[in-house]
């Protein structure tokens, strides 16, 4: 399991996938993504991560990993991954055909926390929302797999999965879990897929 | 169970009626602790840059800082110019709200509850409460549990941050000695913090009650660094940082991400402005890439090619003692 490692809270999706017996790999290099099976890009600051994207020589080859491989992108991580996002400095990666507002909430003093329906658990999970993005848009083909309030906050596109919360800031391993088990396919070892 | 997609989202609401969660989802204050401390998690990695103007912001969100700090002088100038330094101006700091889509922090005195409140009305993204303001109480800290808005305070120690942690802080620093360009008060701090949390790791349970007496800290928080070999939460560096390889160091020393005060807008000569920005938007890129490859000493070695002259720098000892400013604060 590949962990995008340029900026951000990696090592929280790194606890994730070490609690549900995956094995974490770190991704600052292009020959780290070398015999992955699946990525994830974690929830950081977008316009730092695009950056280093480009000045590490990786927008390259994770560019086509996306394309053929399971990712899960959280938070700054939708954002990569979103195909249009205005007042970015630089392309996001444009696997998944939504539209995205940066910190649409407004600042810090308006980050929370609220249940939010995840479709693929038939449950809901505490959703962190830290300077979160908004789904402005949702094109055709892709599906609404987490919702607040009815307004979507997880989506997923074929292999790629994005959502506007932290599940890896708490101990719901849940969503990694379906990430890993449904989408990307891998068997996880017996319980771990139990939260 | 699967819902059918829609092909167009609601559109936006405004941001006020999200923030207040609905009716029986009040956030708890623990609640609110894990976001404070979930803002400091994704800006590790990071450089937190301070900037006195927008033009300096511009500079420090196109180099790729998470966050600026937005204050009227940074360490060196309020070094050189004495007299007592307050929070900035809110007027300053809207500018640069204004200008950046990353986090704004700012700067209140020590013990400035209501440089706190001010600065949280003006939805300030993490608040830095100061050793390189003069401070504001000699006794008392920011009852920082109260606030909404996250804060980050200075350690020379363990003991000192298990304080601060004690009392709500988000995310801890190191104080250094901020304004220097000497990144040696940093590295002290940094050490004592992780050597002494090391050592925390191999006493036995009923060692744990005399450790945090000599400490000064909050006993549980003792017993959770012992079980858990770290903070709980976010470990940056701060204080005299002044190029990339200084950097990587306090990376490689522990820290979780950087702040850079004076050691990115002190480069350069301020009578040709021009050639200035570019000097500093270079250090500035250079210090954000060596945070991302802290351990990769080929990659150090080409950042650290050709880049322009760091400040100058004041060497520790020739401060005189009431020129400390890791001394304030307890």
């Amino acid at each position: 399991m590949g962990l995008l490692s340029l900026q951000g809270d990696f090592a929280r999706h790194a606890e994730a996938l070490l609690a549900l017996g995956a094995e974490p790999v770190r991704v600052s290099l292009p020959e780290h993504l070398r015999d992955l099976d699946a990525l994830i890009v974690p929830g950081g600051e977008s316009s730092t991560m695009l950056r280093l994207l480009d000045a590490t020589g990786l927008r390259g080859g994770v560019q086509r990993f996306v394309r053929e491989r399971p990712v899960l992108g959280t938070c700054a991580g939708l954002i990569l991954l979103a195909r249009d996002v205005e007042r970015l400095p630089a392309p996001t990666l444009g696997v998944i055909d939504i539209g995205a507002e940066r910190n649409a909430y407004g600042r810090q003093v308006h980050s929370f926390t609220h249940d939010v329906d995840v479709a693929p658990l038939a449950d809901t999970m505490a959703g962190m929302f830290i300077r979160a993005p908004r789904i402005t848009r949702v094109g055709r083909g892709v599906e609404v797999i987490a919702r607040l309030d009815g307004e979507p906050v997880g989506v997923r596109q074929g292999l790629a999965v994005a959502i506007t919360f932290h599940p890896e800031l708490t101990d719901d391993r849940r969503l990694h879990a379906w990430f890993l088990g449904d989408v990307a396919g891998l068997k996880l070892r017996a319980g771990g897929a139990v939260r | 169970m699967k819902r059918p997609s829609s092909r167009r989202a609601a559109p936006p609401r405004k941001s006020a009626q999200r923030a207040e969660p609905k009716a029986g989802q009040v956030m708890s204050q623990e609640d609110q602790f894990r976001l404070k401390v979930g803002l400091a998690e994704m800006l590790k990695g990071g450089v937190i840059m301070d900037v006195m103007n927008s033009d300096q912001a511009e500079i420090a969100q196109e180099s790729g800082a998470v966050a600026v700090m937005a204050l009227e002088r940074i360490p060196s100038r309020i070094r050189r110019d004495g007299g007592v330094a307050r929070m900035s101006d809110p007027s300053m700091i809207r500018r640069i709200q204004g200008v950046v889509d990353i986090p704004v922090m700012a700067k209140c005195r020590i013990g400035h509850f209501v440089e706190a409140q001010i600065l949280e009305s003006l939805e300030i993204d993490f608040v830095d409460e100061s050793e390189v303001l003069t401070p504001a109480d000699e006794a008392h800290h920011v009852w920082k549990h109260d606030f909404k808005v996250p804060f980050v305070c200075g350690c020379r120690d363990l003991g000192e941050a298990l304080r601060r942690i004690g009392e709500g802080a988000a995310m801890i620093r190191t104080k250094g000695e901020a304004g220097t360009g000497n990144v040696v008060e940093a590295v002290r701090h940094m050490r004592a913090v992780v050597s002494h949390m090391r050592r925390l790791t191999t006493m036995g349970k009923d060692e744990l009650m005399a450790e945090a007496k000599t400490l000064g800290a909050p006993f549980a928080l003792v017993q959770l660094v012992a079980a858990t070999g770290r903070l709980p939460v976010p470990n940056f560096a701060a204080g005299g940082v002044a190029t990339p390889a200084d950097a990587a160091l306090m990376m490689s020393l522990g820290a979780e991400a950087v702040f850079v005060g004076s050691g990115i807008f002190e480069v350069g000569d301020a009578d040709h402005p021009k050639e200035a920005r570019k000097a500093q938007m270079q250090m500035a890129k250079a210090i954000v890439q060596a945070v991302a490859n802290w351990n990769r000493p080929d990659v150090l070695r080409d950042i650290s090619t050709g880049l322009p002259q760091a400040m100058r720098g004041i060497s520790i000892e020739t401060l005189p003692e009431g020129e400390l400013l890791a001394k304030r604060g307890w």
